[in-house]
């Protein structure tokens, strides 16, 4: 036994020139510095070769980058750890790919949107302002976000939250199927379509008029898919061994919902909703057909025509003159930082409720 | 408080999977009753048919009679809640509620049942934690969250957390498979300071466990994999090890096979 694990210890790698353990390494600045390195090379070439575009030099940066650690660790470090380089150089080219355009747009959005960002302009409405000139503000678009997806939240999240219960906990046989089903379709209705739904049913067929409700009601149909899946993942996470515990304790299976499967998950369930929250507060089109917009304020989600910052957004642009796409940036830009508060409240509500070790 | 066990050609099912087949056998209050045999012979299914936790599987379905006293319990209108309410259950791996505190972990069985003052359940947290023998350790911390205890506290921790409801009969499934030769003693010697207030039945995989906690030992075995677990035959522990009557059994207790 002793003897045949000491022989299939012994040469791990035939390539190495002695039976010491040490093998010559890159130095830990070594991927930095060639970073800095490509990066110079490939601005150099792409000025001495009259390349007119950034991305170009980029691209030939990115490409130097890989080679030349691949070429490198080869030389001195051996193939295995060759490969392994490449591997980790090509994921941060990858990584840098990725989060360019991300960076890019939140640095446009920013540059752009604070011109005229400021207090004036959370605080007044478009009302008698005209368009050609500056001023005006979004405090009627705000109002009419909030309120929206307050009301979309109201709907959806009971409703999401419930169904997820049920098809986690209770749901076995063709209903639960069924409902899956629909779940699944429901991901992925087109905004506008729920839009047109509510506009056939609530505004043609009931005669209601346009209002932030009407809104509200197609936002949460393209809330509650979202819902229903996020919470049914986080409770299908919660071990069985703790509905057990709580069974075999004698508490009824309702309380151990309750009581033990949800507080469990509601870390987990809360981001959920959130990031549902922030994934329909951009929605402009359903916006368009039911709650029409609106230049002035209107606090009443329930009647009358309203705005919202996404609509508002688009119905500055479609201004064409540069008051108004100022306007549409620092509207975008508040649009941005609401969903990003969103989702940073959502991280510190799972982290405050996670379970603790 | 403690109450008898009498079980009468029980058969339990996962879905048309039959796992164990026309058991009976009678478990005497104030006793200590191990389960031995193979992995897969059915020990931890017949266990939770005991305190009606098999059916909470998706499929689960049992057949036959389990006299608790008088009582069946799968009579009708018997209720599965109430059932686990009188006979209490401590599991494989140590499950502490983790968004629970020691104390809340505890007290949950009264708490999640609605019925409990404030003034009560400090004493009832305490005498239960004292019960496991669990109290000194953990009685400066006790806000502190369930599952930052060791392996084995947290195995007593549901011990405490499962005789707090006082229940008459206490199943433990391989309570110290999961945990180190001390909190494994840790936890035998507690069996046998319970034995005075409750009816206990033990799985295990460890001969010498059974030997030295069990009053009474079951030798469960099944034919082949596959095939539904049988109770081969039960009888005082010191017999079953000594002189058992089956040679299946002394087959099994000395090694020869499983
Ligand atoms: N949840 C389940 N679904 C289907 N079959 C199961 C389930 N749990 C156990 N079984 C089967 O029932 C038989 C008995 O299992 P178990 O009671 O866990 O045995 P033991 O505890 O003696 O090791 C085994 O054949 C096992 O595969
Ligand atoms: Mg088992």
């Amino acid at each position: 036994m002793s003897q045949t694990v000491m022989a299939d210890a012994a040469p791990v790698d035939a390539s190495a020139p002695t039976a010491s353990l040490h093998r010559p390494r890159l130095p830990r600045w070594a991927p930095l510095g060639l970073a800095a390195v490509a990066a110079a090379l490939g601005t150099g070439i792409g000025l001495v070769a009259g390349l007119d575009s950034r991305i170009q030099w980029g691209l030939i940066a990115a490409l130097l980058y890989v080679g030349l650690t691949a070429v490198l660790a080869g030389a001195v470090e051996g193939t295995r750890q060759a490969k392994d380089r490449l591997a980790t150089s090509f994921i941060w080219v990858c990584f840098l790919l990725a989060v360019l355009p991300l960076a890019s747009l939140i640095w446009e959005t920013v540059a752009r949107g604070v011109k005229v960002l400021d207090g004036y302009f959370l605080t007044h409405s478009m009302n008698g302002v005209i368009t050609m000139e500056a001023g005006g503000g979004i405090y009627h678009a705000l109002i009419g976000t909030l309120q929206q997806v307050g009301l979309a939240t109201l709907i959806a999240a009971p409703v999401g939250l419930l169904t997820a219960i049920y098809l986690v906990e209770y749901g076995t046989g063709r209903l639960a199927k069924a409902v899956t089903f629909f779940v699944d379709v429901m991901t992925g209705i087109p905004s506008i379509v729920a839009g047109l739904f509510i506009l056939s049913f609530w505004i043609i067929i009931l005669d209601f008029g346009y209002s932030g409700f009407a809104g509200a009601m197609s936002l949460a149909i393209l809330m509650m898919p979202i819902v229903v899946r996020s919470t049914e993942e986080m409770l299908k996470l919660v071990p069985n061994e703790l509905r057990e515990a709580s069974l075999a304790l004698g508490v009824p299976k309702w309380r151990t919902i309750l009581k033990v499967v949800l507080p469990t998950a509601i870390g987990g369930i809360t981001t959920g909703i959130m990031l549902a929250v922030a994934r329909i507060a951009g929605e402009s089109a359903p916006i368009l057909l039911l709650v029409f917009g609106s230049a002035s304020i209107n606090g009443n989600p329930f009647e009358g025509a309203q705005s919202s910052l996404p609509y508002y957004v688009y119905e500055q642009w479609a201004n064409g003159n540069e008051p108004s796409y100022d306007r549409a940036w620092a509207a975008a830009l508040v649009l941005i930082a609401f969903v990003m508060i969103l989702n940073l409240v959502a991280r510190g509500i799972a982290r405050w409720k996670a379970p603790k070790h | 408080m403690a109450k008898r066990i009498d079980v009468s050609g029980l058969s339990a099912y996962y879905g048309s999977f039959r796992a164990i087949d026309d058991i009976s056998m009678t478990v005497e209050p104030r006793s200590v009753t191990a389960f031995i045999g193979p992995s897969g012979c059915g020990k931890s299914t017949f266990l939770r048919t005991l305190n009606r936790m098999h059916e909470v599987t998706p499929g689960g379905r049992v057949e036959g009679k389990v006299m608790l006293d008088d009582e069946d319990l799968y009579g009708t209108g018997v209720d599965p809640v109430s059932v686990r309410r009188t006979i209490g259950m401590v599991f494989q791996r140590p499950n502490p509620f983790p968004t629970m505190s020691i104390y809340d972990n505890v007290a949950a069985g009264l708490r999640l049942n609605g019925d409990h003052k404030k003034s009560e359940l400090d004493g009832i947290v305490e005498k239960s934690l004292r019960g496991a023998n669990l109290w000194n350790e953990v009685k400066d911390r006790l806000n502190r969250p369930g599952s930052g205890l060791s392996g084995g506290q947290q195995q007593r921790l549901c011990i405490a957390r499962a005789i707090a409801v006082e229940p008459q009969v206490l199943l433990m499934d391989e309570p110290c498979s999961a945990l180190d030769p001390i909190s494994t003693l840790a936890i035998e010697d507690l069996i046998g300071e319970l034995t005075s207030r409750f009816t206990i039945v033990i799985v295990t995989h460890n001969m010498q466990q059974a030997a030295r906690v069990s009053d009474r030992t079951a030798f469960f075995n099944l034919a082949e994999v596959g095939a539904p677990g049988k109770l081969v035959e039960i009888d005082d522990t010191e017999r079953i090890f000594s002189n058992p009557s089956v040679q299946a059994t002394e087959d099994y207790i000395s090694g020869r096979f499983g």
